[in-house]
């Protein structure tokens, strides 16, 4: 194996994982679940690179630098995503979820009758622009950026909606609020994403943005563990190896695929990291959780020993 | 005693079921109400209701001379309006520090650009929510379980810890949906001088539903009965254990009654 081939991987993996991470905001930390989390990509994906694609080729582009490209594609998914939000984030559970099925599907068939954009033929000759150092760095600041967020008072909020709707709302939150900031920042992840992974290929289509790229983004975020930020970067560099490293079983890779992560979710349900982070005070905190759990269980037993002697 | 909440001929009708009638009565400011009856009286409808959990179909609410119909749950709670729930709703996977920290988030104003950025205003503020989150556990005596997940504390001391969390609000009015439910006479003995001592530490007032009549008898000053969504009885603790109307809702009538 080359280096070439591995990093072409490590990339691939680097963009999903920005997309993945944002997806955990939404799914791991305020608790929706979505299945339109491609059709944002697919907009920051033609969004990017009709802003940077050079204006001589067709279809035509606005031959801008690639830095506007990722600014632009990303705003384009929040700003849709926050028109989706406003209709579709008073419904519950597994409503939402079906409303964003549908939004990400329709978001791709606009994308496949829209000839501006090259239609169902795809868009050939996007710059190659997304180097290995702008992926590492984009996920730097993606991981960054969610990390203190979920530990500031606007996370906990988001957090608090997961957990509990109803108390959250008495205990002062806004909970519509909380789940569309939750909403916007995980689309605009997608979408920058999107415009990565544009930039990668250098050709889109819309059948790359479909449900089943949908579901691969939620499963990465179920597999690395639910509000984890930590399990989603594991999952995302994981999941998008594993197909390569079955290679080997060539037609029955997918079955491979299938199975390991039937066998992972079996061993482990609530995923690889199940809601723990791999930070000196994640640590902590799982290593306190676990005492605290400990000395109680001692106390009750001691109180339960006190009473019988009476 | 000027009151604190004012209701005024509440009602609220389920398609044809009235589950509150044209109920009246007001929480004086500093005082602990008890709102009872049978169980379907109507009790946690008038808790939802005030919190705006659900819309009045008639009758007002004024607190602190300030209407509150039609408001979201939570502005209300902004406003100073808390409860806690009859069946416990913690956030369950958080840990007795992160449940009351969560609470807390009324008492910080820092944006979210100085949170992504860790500026100094954030720095400071979270100080001080921390800082306040661990005060109110000591206060409670949950300094203890600090680090216990919700869901692995005993009954007793959930019920503790949703007062907790209602707490760290700043309420200036406090609703408490049968606090002592599953609780042994000991421990709703601590309870009722916890709700004494909350009052009177905290400056609320206090609005509690209950079945434990010792509990009701025992702290609260005025007592508001409730049959049918009606209120059938108002007054003191003596006056309302001596009411005929309250004990027959409670007893039912007795055979002679029905026959004479």
């Amino acid at each position: 194996m080359d280096w070439t081939y591995i990093q072409g991987i490590l990339m691939l993996a680097g963009i999903n994982m920005i997309a993945v991470l944002g997806l955990s905001l939404l799914t791991g930390f305020t608790g929706l679940f979505s299945f339109g989390h491609a059709g944002f990509m697919a907009i920051g994906a033609y969004v990017g690179a009709w802003i940077s694609a050079s204006p001589a080729s067709t279809p035509a582009g606005m031959g801008l630098p690639f830095i506007l490209a990722i600014v632009g594609g990303g705003a384009a998914a929040g700003v849709v995503s926050y028109f989706i939000g406003r209709i579709s984030l008073n419904l519950k559970g597994d409503y939402f979820c079906i409303a964003t099925l549908g939004f990400g599907e329709a978001i791709r068939l606009i994308f496949n009758n829209v000839n501006r954009f090259g239609g169902a033929r795809g868009w050939p000759g996007v710059p190659s622009n997304s180097s290995f150092l702008a992926i590492l760095i984009a996920d730097i600041v993606a991981v960054l950026f969610l990390a203190n967020l979920v530990k500031s008072r606007h996370g906990r909020n988001m957090i608090a909606v997961r957990e509990e709707e109803l108390a959250a709302q008495i205990a002062g939150i806004d909970v519509f609020r909380s789940k569309m900031t939750s909403l916007v920042i995980s689309a605009v992840y997608a979408g920058v994403a999107g415009v990565f992974f544009a930039h990668y290929m250098t050709f889109i289509q819309p059948k790359m943005f479909s449900l089943t790229k949908s579901t691969e983004l939620t499963i990465i975020v179920i597999f690395g563990g639910l509000g984890s930020i930590s399990g989603s970067v594991l999952g995302a560099l994981v999941l998008t190896a594993l197909p390569e490293v079955l290679r080997a079983f060539e037609i029955w890779r997918l079955v491979f695929y299938g199975a390991a992560v039937i066998l992972i979710m079996v061993s482990r349900p609530k995923g690889l990291m199940g809601g723990l982070e791999l930070t000196p005070s994640g640590i902590r905190k799982w290593t306190a959780e676990r005492n605290a759990l400990r000395q109680a269980k001692a106390t009750l037993l001691a109180e339960d020993s006190g009473r019988k002697e009476d | 005693m000027a009151a604190i909440l004012h209701i005024r001929d509440l009602t609220k009708q389920f398609g044809g079921l009235t589950a509150v009638d044209a109920v009246s009565f007001s929480v004086p400011e500093g005082g602990i109400v008890g709102l009872i009856g049978p169980n379907g009286a109507g009790k946690t409808t008038i808790f939802n209701l005030i919190t705006g959990i659900y819309r009045p179909t008639s009758g007002s609410i004024e607190y602190r001379g300030k209407s509150i119909v039609g408001l979201e749950p939570f502005r209300i709670a902004d406003m100073g309006i808390t409860r806690t729930f009859q069946n416990i709703r913690l956030f369950k996977n958080l840990s007795v520090f992160d449940n009351v920290l969560t609470a807390c988030h009324l008492s910080a104003n820092y944006s979210f650009a100085e949170a992504i950025l860790r500026l100094p205003r954030f720095r400071a503020q979270e100080k001080h929510l921390t800082a306040k989150a661990e005060e109110l556990l000591g206060i409670m005596n949950l300094s203890d379980y600090r680090d216990l997940i919700a869901n692995n504390l005993p009954y007793g001391l959930q019920r503790r810890l949703e007062i907790v969390r209602a707490l760290a609000l700043n309420p200036k009015l406090l609703l408490l949906d049968e606090p002592a439910a599953g609780m042994n006479p000991d421990e709703t003995e601590q309870l009722m001088r916890l709700i004494v001592r909350i009052r009177d530490d905290f400056g609320l007032s206090v609005l509690v539903i209950e079945h434990h009549m010792d509990l009701i008898m025992g702290v609260c000053e005025h007592i508001v009965v409730l049959n049918f969504g009606e209120k059938i009885a108002e007054g003191s603790a003596d006056e309302i254990s001596k009411n005929a109307q309250v004990i027959e809702a409670y007893l039912g009538t007795s055979e002679e009654a029905v026959d004479a």
